[in-house]
């Protein structure tokens, strides 16, 4: 009686470990696209030409694009072009020749590099355009649609200095005229502006290569020439520290609302807490970082002729202001990845 | 004709004297706004940095150098100077930090120019990216720095005011008579001019010409961090690319433009103060007409062509004038 049951024990015992072990073994599959996809991506050339490295924005960018680069195995490096437009436009000649299969461009205007791009794609170079597009399209863009950062700076504006009595006086702080932040920015305000007769743009002014010293002195001329002034819409938050300063030295912080624009990172945070800027139009650095390994993980996987899909990923843009800058995320270098 | 042009000494400080004479009046008349007391002082001190900058230069010039690399010594040791006191250095410790870079940076460019003997151009050219490139290798975070508030404590330098004067055109002017004492009333600054009209006659006469170079070049970097400080204080940061920007053309150009030429062993501060001056006019009447940033270098690129070929016309160069190695 007792062995019997002893073997029945043991035989439910056996029988349960195997049945539970092919259950085991038939649960695990190959995932077909795997091999596939890291091999693919193994040993290919990703090159990353931005108009200037050391900037919160490009160092972002980059730290995001090296992270999926050692990630996946393929090969990632920076050719800084240092604000000198005619470097940047050697550095892709060279690539030209060189042949990698992705670049990722930054562009300083929306003119100079357009050529350029389009003999790269014609020569089977994919080319992702980052932030700051020119004219023509290609393989892909991802960056602020930067009409609507405009938009949303005018109406913000608008809804604090538009008044029945006197229209409230705004002055605009463009960077480089060619740039795409300073052309297509400047469509955006005057998409906003230009039938609102509550609003008088009392200033439209270059702060040279972004200079904030120029955009103090600007600010410092026009407040002298209108007191009155409501508002200060920019197109960068880095030349827009000049311009709270001015206003600042001027005892006009409170008066004038002051709006800007950029990546999202601790000064923006800081400028808002500070009380800098009163706006701030963000386009999200860790999102269109997340946005540019998509699309460059993409075009490695692409064996259509290059050029034959044009991909555009605006970035979903955050606005910031006092009452919802603690809910931000406010990145720093150290809280990318 | 000629000598009645010579007798009324129209020499270049007086053609642009007259030029900024005109261009104020025209402005003053024409343009409401632009003559009243804030905006004056508005414009003083929107080219106050600018003027610092250009007393450094003048001093390298009238020794018959040029210093380039004043961009360089403005921003990376304001920037470092910063960076230190953002680090919890205490503010007297940061400062003398950024002085050791920048009179370092002086002798390096003087050395270079008096013993080497390489021409200031290269040298300085040189010493400028390098500067610029040790700065941007990783010696700061980002290439545009934040004032920290640990240095709040030095921070009027650029902000404040006493009795409605900004402290910055304050800043300008002490650099100014502290340049004009140096180069009038010592006799080391009158060993510059010395060297700057003719080095071989200096040499004969017994000046010691190659330490007053490096010291030249020194009073150049010590006074672009100056500049930098109170640049910095001002917009309450640093870029540190303003070394990629056009910046030190200006420079140069408020020196050459006052009237000190490039020759050396002329002018003195009162040409840079015309200079910076003029330039400030002209930048503080086109923002307030809204003219673009197109037409306003355009505007600002005629009026000092129409400076330099007014003067060659009125003193056209001969051999007495002409001397080898002008740039």
């Amino acid at each position: 009686m007792k062995l019997s049951n002893k073997l029945t024990f043991a035989a439910a015992a056996v029988m349960s470990m195997t049945i539970g072990g092919t259950a085991i073994a038939q649960q695990s599959i190959n995932d077909p696209a795997r091999d596939d996809y890291y091999a693919t991506m193994k040993d290919r050339k990703v090159v990353f030409v931005p108009v200037f490295m050391g900037l919160d924005l490009t160092e972002g960018w980059s730290k995001i694009m090296a992270n999926q680069a050692e990630a996946l195995g393929y090969h990632y490096e920076v050719r800084n072009s240092n604000f000198n437009t005619a470097a940047g436009a050697q550095t892709i000649t060279s690539l030209i020749s060189e042949k990698p299969d992705v670049i990722v461009v930054q562009n300083p205007d929306v003119q100079s590099y357009a050529r350029l791009l389009k003999r790269a794609e014609d020569a089977g170079i994919h080319v992702i355009q980052l932030n700051m597009k020119t004219n023509i399209l290609t393989t892909g863009f991802v960056g602020a649609d930067v009409v609507a950062i405009g938009e949303a700076q005018a109406r913000a504006a608008v809804e604090h200095c538009a008044s029945a009595e006197k229209p409230g006086k705004v002055l605009i702080l463009a960077g480089p005229p060619t740039s795409p932040f300073s052309a297509y920015m400047l469509r955006g305000y005057e998409n906003i502006l230009n039938d609102n007769a509550s609003m008088e743009v009392v200033g439209i002014q270059s702060t040279g290569s972004y200079e904030s010293s120029k955009a103090k002195s600007i600010t410092q001329v026009v407040v002298q020439q209108h007191p009155d002034l409501c508002a200060t819409l920019g197109v960068w938050d880095a030349p827009d520290i000049g311009t709270a300063a001015a206003l600042d030295e001027a005892g006009l912080s409170d008066q004038v609302f002051v709006s800007t624009s950029g990546g999202g990172g601790e000064l923006s945070c800081r400028g808002i807490r500070e009380g800098m800027w009163d706006h701030y139009v963000s386009y999200d650095v860790p999102g269109q970082g997340r946005d540019l390994n998509a699309l460059i993980s993409s075009a490695l996987q692409d064996t259509n002729e290059v050029g034959s899909t044009k991909t555009v990923l605006y970035t979903p843009l955050v606005e910031f202001t006092a009452d919802n800058v603690d809910q931000q995320d406010c990145w720093t270098l150290d809280s990318l990845r | 004709m000629k000598k009645s042009v010579n007798s009324l000494k129209l020499d270049q400080q007086t053609i642009v004297t007259g030029l900024f004479l005109v261009i104020f009046l025209m402005f003053a008349i024409f343009l409401p706004g632009f003559f009243t007391a804030g905006n004056l002082l508005v414009l003083i001190r929107s080219v106050s940095v600018l003027g610092i900058l250009g007393l450094g230069m003048a001093i390298v010039v009238i020794g018959r150098g040029i210093d380039l690399s004043m961009i360089a010594t403005l921003s990376v040791p304001a920037a470092l100077v910063m960076t230190l006191a953002a680090a919890g250095y205490h503010p007297v410790v940061a400062i003398l930090a950024g002085l050791a870079f920048s009179i370092a940076t002086g002798i390096v460019n003087g050395v270079l120019v008096a013993y080497a003997e390489i021409p200031a151009l290269f040298t300085t050219l040189a010493v400028g990216i390098g500067i610029a490139g040790i700065g941007q290798s990783g010696m700061f975070e980002y290439d545009i720095i934040a004032w920290p508030v640990e240095l709040d404590s030095i921070a009027w330098i650029g902000r404040g005011k006493i009795f409605g004067l900004p402290y910055s055109i304050l800043a300008f002017a002490a650099a100014a008579l502290i340049v004009h004492v140096f180069l009038k009333k010592t006799r080391l600054g009158f060993f510059i001019y010395a060297i700057g009209d003719n080095l071989s006659a200096a040499r004969i006469t017994g000046v010691r010409a190659r330490p007053i170079i490096i010291l030249q070049y020194v009073m150049s970097a010590g006074i672009a961090l100056f500049a930098g400080l109170v640049l910095s204080a001002s917009s309450n940061s640093m870029d540190t690319r303003i070394f990629n920007l056009t910046w030190i053309y200006d420079v140069i150009l408020v020196v050459v433009l006052g009237g000190i030429g490039l020759s050396g062993g002329r002018g003195g501060v009162m040409n840079v103060i015309i200079g910076t001056i003029l330039i400030g006019t002209i930048v503080n009447g086109m923002t307030i007409l809204n003219v673009s940033f197109q037409g306003q270098n355009l505007v600002r690129g005629l009026i000092l062509l129409s400076a330099l070929l007014l003067d060659s016309i009125v003193n056209p160069r001969n051999e007495e004038t002409a001397k080898q190695g002008d740039i």
